[in-house]
């Protein structure tokens, strides 16, 4: 197994407003956009950053090699429970996320 | 063709000087730069301030309002300092007054307020004229009048009135990231789809090139697309660093929703014209109901931080359950000795070293060899906080994991222990209000400074 991470070129979150997160997996090349959009589950990524997969957006980009996912962030930017004002840290969470070595 | 000029992606963050002559010699139509964003939180509009220095900002304002005098064209500033706030619109105006008086500039100012009062703000919720989006919070008129700042995102039509008056200087509230860039192209009859993806791509200054730091950027704009041109010496635009830029801050890397319609770039096409310049075309500008956003803050309690360090292994390896533990004692002793119930205040422990940045999402279980212990107190007043706070540091300084071991002693950085951080903010809209006239919630006032 690999770590997304490892995969993925680079894994970024960032703040898109105060009330969405928005995550970016720039891929680096076809076949390791079309191995990691495989294997990239949605269900996972809305266990692991508690929301409801129903309120997940996904792109798969195939012109950039990008995959985006967007959600209502974990918490709202800046209220007593948030911890991360910018968003960025959250990305990590996908980027050690297991998946299957390239083929 | 509409040649726009863009310093940076923020007034504030710096630009390279020589670049920015560089498109003054071009000569641009306008120079326009973004002054604000959400992305540092709810405190700025909560207060009306900047979140850069005001020294820092006259600097940079400066060397832009003598690169408008050089290049005679207008300057636009858009959410002037960060938030567009009323009170920041008047903030950058006094700055101005200071540098035409000190250099003896003749100026023409305009300014745009984007803020709106509590009460128009209640009569909309009313009318219906309010809407939430997507994953917004709950929005009552208790909770509207207790914002300290509302302020609507002015799109381009407001930008326009405000070239319109001739002003050399715009400097304008709360505004969409794009649309002082958008404005002057829409306005002189350009191709609207390519003036919004343009103004996108443009926003965030070099942000879009292969040196973000340099800022300094110029897109011509014409009736059937844009061409961006870094002005940075060894600074590359390529299709790819372009047609990125979409997914920056935004939750669909395609659409981009503005007053009165929305951009759709699904069909853009990115040539590299040389080595450094990318020309799109194929961007589309759907018309749509006249909306704009709404941001508004609010006080959400007041906060006293407290921060201590363990590095005794036992403690290191215990930290979890000594965090709990001070936590409930600490609770029932504020609760008890202050009068409050228990939900009146918040004892947060966030452990860094542990999950201090993910909290409950943290899956990783590594010991660390010493961890630093914030504490987070939340009460309803500033006085309360910093009295639950001092109430907490007996614990921080020497509580026991048992009974019957010898009283602990941690590391402490400062004397006092007890930060306060004053009133806590809130963001409490993300919501659209419909617009019969895309100025009814805007004020445009004009200003002449002759200091010559």
């Amino acid at each position: 197994m690999s770590e997304l991470g490892d995969l993925a070129e680079k894994v970024r979150s960032k703040n898109a407003g105060p009330f969405w997160l928005t995550i970016d997996i720039f891929c680096g090349s076809p076949d390791r956009f079309a191995h990691i959009a495989l294997h990239l589950n949605n269900d996972y990524i809305a266990r692991r950053l508690a929301v409801s997969v129903t309120d997940i957006k996904r792109f798969d980009i195939p012109d950039l090699n990008v995959i985006k996912i967007s959600l209502p962030r974990p918490s709202i930017q800046g209220t007593r429970n948030d911890r991360d004002m910018h968003g960025a840290q959250w990305a990590n969470i996908l980027a050690e996320m297991e998946m299957p070595d390239m083929g | 063709m509409t040649r726009v000029l863009i310093p940076s992606g923020a007034l504030g963050l710096g630009f390279d000087h020589d670049a920015l002559m560089k498109g003054v010699a071009n000569k641009p139509d306008i120079i326009a730069i973004d002054g604000g964003s959400t992305d540092s939180g709810p405190a700025y509009l909560g207060q009306g301030v900047s979140k850069y220095s005001s020294a820092s900002t006259k600097v940079e304002w400066r060397d832009l309002l003598l690169a408008r005098e050089k290049a005679g064209v207008p300057l636009v500033i858009g959410t002037a300092g960060t938030c567009g706030s009323d009170q920041t619109v008047d903030w950058l105006f006094d700055l101005t007054q200071q540098i035409a008086k000190e250099d003896g500039l003749k100026l023409t100012v305009a300014l745009l307020y984007s803020g709106q009062t509590p009460d128009v703000m209640a009569s909309a919720i009313e009318s219906g004229a309010l809407q939430p989006l997507p994953a917004a919070p709950e929005l009552t008129i208790e909770i509207i009048q207790s914002c300290t700042n509302i302020v609507a995102l002015a799109g381009a039509e407001q930008i326009q009135k405000a070239i319109t008056t001739g002003a050399d200087v715009i400097i304008a509230g709360r505004a969409t990231d794009t649309a002082t860039i958008a404005a002057l192209p829409l306005m002189r009859g350009d191709h609207p789809g390519a003036a919004w993806h343009g103004a996108k791509v443009g926003e965030c200054g070099a942000i879009a090139t292969s040196q973000p730091n340099t800022g300094v950027i110029q897109i011509d704009f014409d009736d059937t697309g844009f061409t961006i041109l870094p002005l940075a010496d060894d600074t590359y635009a390529t299709p790819n660093s372009v047609s990125a830029h979409m997914l920056y801050e935004n939750s669909d890397p395609f659409l981009l929703y503005e007053p009165g319609g929305h951009l759709d770039v699904t069909h853009a096409t990115y040539t590299a014209l040389d080595e450094r310049t990318v020309r799109v075309e194929g961007s589309i500008w759907v018309p749509g109901p006249y909306t704009v956003k709404l941001e508004g803050a609010r006080i959400a309690g007041y906060q006293s931080v407290s921060i201590a360090m363990l590095r005794e292994r036992r403690y290191v390896e215990n930290v979890q359950t000594w965090a709990n533990d001070i936590k409930v004692k600490c609770h029932a002793k504020a609760s008890q000795r202050l009068g409050l119930s228990a939900s009146d205040f918040q004892i947060d422990l966030r452990l860094i070293g542990v999950n201090a940045v993910l909290g409950n999402m943290e899956t990783q279980t590594s010991t660390p060899h010493e961890v630093g212990v914030m504490g987070v107190i939340t009460a309803p007043t500033e006085a309360l906080a910093q009295e639950i706070n001092k109430m907490l540091n007996p614990y921080l300084l020497h509580h026991p994991l048992t009974e019957e071991e010898p009283m602990p002693t941690f590391a402490f950085p400062f004397s006092p222990p007890e930060m306060s951080r004053g009133a806590i903010y809130e963001f409490c809209m993300h919501h659209i209000l419909t617009l019969n006239d895309p100025m009814d919630a805007f004020r445009l006032e004009v200003r002449k400074l002759a200091n010559v």
